[in-house]
């Protein structure tokens, strides 16, 4: 299963009629713990709103008076819902618990990702596609409308924040990123100032990144084809990318796995093609947001 | 005697990453649990979008709704990225990368529900 399928296990821990309440550190320890072991948990509290079941398996925790049903279907006809009564368990026992269910209905099992992905401020995206030929890993992708979108947030590199360094309207965020504006803080005169100097970065490396990378990736190639030293090669690939590394914040282990030269090439081409099909479209369609230009692109 | 909708509550636990402070987190929370109302807690709201997870919708289109998380433009955009945008009212995002506890937990369960759309704190 990929990290971006399934569903997590909606955990309930009940208080109300039938069941006694928890003291508050039992009721805080048991949260905590299951929020650490991705469930997401519901406290219900008479009178209290919480948000819907969305037909899927759900587990209620409580510590019952009396013996409570196993499993039982939700009003909606499409909802499972297990009790399990909790009586005496300390929190990591109902951790246990939650584990047991999530492993008898199937729900999403996974409890050490960071969900690193570009998020989209479409109040300030001019859809100029930059992000579009710049990511190598395919994240950017174009809807229905030609509009750009994240369409496989998994393909992106965990830690790399590229492609947001390179958007001239700092309309890139990752929430999970340490900084501002990337992490989703407001975005400030000065940002646009200093992103916009980010985006030279495609410039500084020859008015065209992609073809830099090409032309350092088979320089590369040939001198190690002749040398055969695959430290050196590694070594001598990382210094090449020294300066997009130091520029836009790159891991290490991104540049290290860039595509081939020829994927570059090839995927450089289907960019080229969306962005074609988007001009010819906004030629056609009366369209509030302009067309990239050649020089939009610098490719 | 006022008719205002108590909002809903929603703590996002950022499971995932160390960007959020551990104690302004820890404090929420178990302010939160010691409070009695009634609340729902997400692992990490990042992981939710990135699965377009349909409970995002049950939170987006559930009424007024405050939300403990991170920036409020992360927060914005993460519901669209998942294809359930927030509600332009009705809508408050605290920033826990950012305020205190204490802060956070005063407008979560301050009495009026949120007017207008999500404002930092």
């Amino acid at each position: 299963m990929s990290r971006t399928e399934g569903k997590n296990l909606r955990v309930v821990v009940y208080e109300g009629a039938g069941s006694q309440p928890l003291p508050d550190e039992d009721r805080f320890a048991m949260i905590s713990s299951l929020l650490a072991e991705g469930f997401e948990v519901t406290r219900a509290a008479p009178g209290g709103d919480v948000a819907d079941a969305d037909a899927r398996t759900m587990l209620v925790l409580g510590r019952f008076d009396e013996k409570s049903p196993p499993t039982a279907r939700g009003l909606d006809g499409e909802t499972t819902v297990h009790f399990r009564d909790v009586t005496g368990v300390p929190a990591e026992g109902v951790v246990e618990v939650a584990r047991e269910v999530r492993g008898e209905t199937g729900a999403r099992d996974l409890t050490a990702w960071k969900p690193w992905f570009p998020v989209i401020d479409y109040d300030r995206c001019t859809n100029c596609l930059q992000c579009l030929t710049f990511c190598l890993f395919d994240v950017y992708g174009v809807d229905g409308k030609q509009e750009i979108t994240v369409q496989n947030e998994d393909n992106c590199k965990t830690d790399c924040p590229a492609c947001s360094r390179v958007c001239p309207e700092v309309a890139i965020l990752f929430p999970k990123y340490r900084k501002g504006p990337i992490n989703g803080d407001v975005v400030r005169a000065e940002d646009i100032q200093r992103e916009a100097m980010k985006v030279d970065i495609s410039t500084l490396l020859g008015g065209d990144l992609y073809g830099s990378l090409r032309t350092r990736q088979r320089s590369a190639r040939e001198r190690f084809s002749t040398e055969r030293d695959e430290s050196k090669a590694l070594l001598e690939r990382k210094r090449c990318l020294g300066k997009l590394k130091k520029d836009l914040d790159i891991p290490d282990e991104v540049l290290m796995t860039l595509p081939s030269a020829e994927d570059i090439e090839a995927r450089a081409e289907r960019a080229r093609l969306k962005a074609e099909k988007r001009r010819a479209r906004s030629t056609t369609v009366a369209d509030t947001k302009p067309a990239p230009t050649e020089d939009d692109w610098g490719i | 005697m006022s008719d205002a909708v108590t909002p809903r509550v929603l703590y996002c636990n950022c499971t995932y990453a160390k960007v959020v402070p551990e104690e302004t987190k820890g404090d929420v929370l178990r302010q939160l649990c010691d409070s009695g109302v009634a609340f729902d807690a997400v692992a990490d709201l990042c992981d939710m979008a990135a699965r377009s997870d349909p409970a995002l919708a049950k939170i987006a289109e559930g009424g007024p709704v405050r939300i403990a998380a991170c920036f409020p433009r992360a927060v914005k955009w993460l519901f669209h990225g998942a294809k359930t945008p927030l509600p332009e009212e009705g809508v408050e995002v605290l920033n826990m990368r950012e305020a205190p506890a204490d802060e956070i937990v005063a407008g979560l369960l301050a009495a009026t529900a949120p007017e207008t759309e999500a404002t930092a704190s």
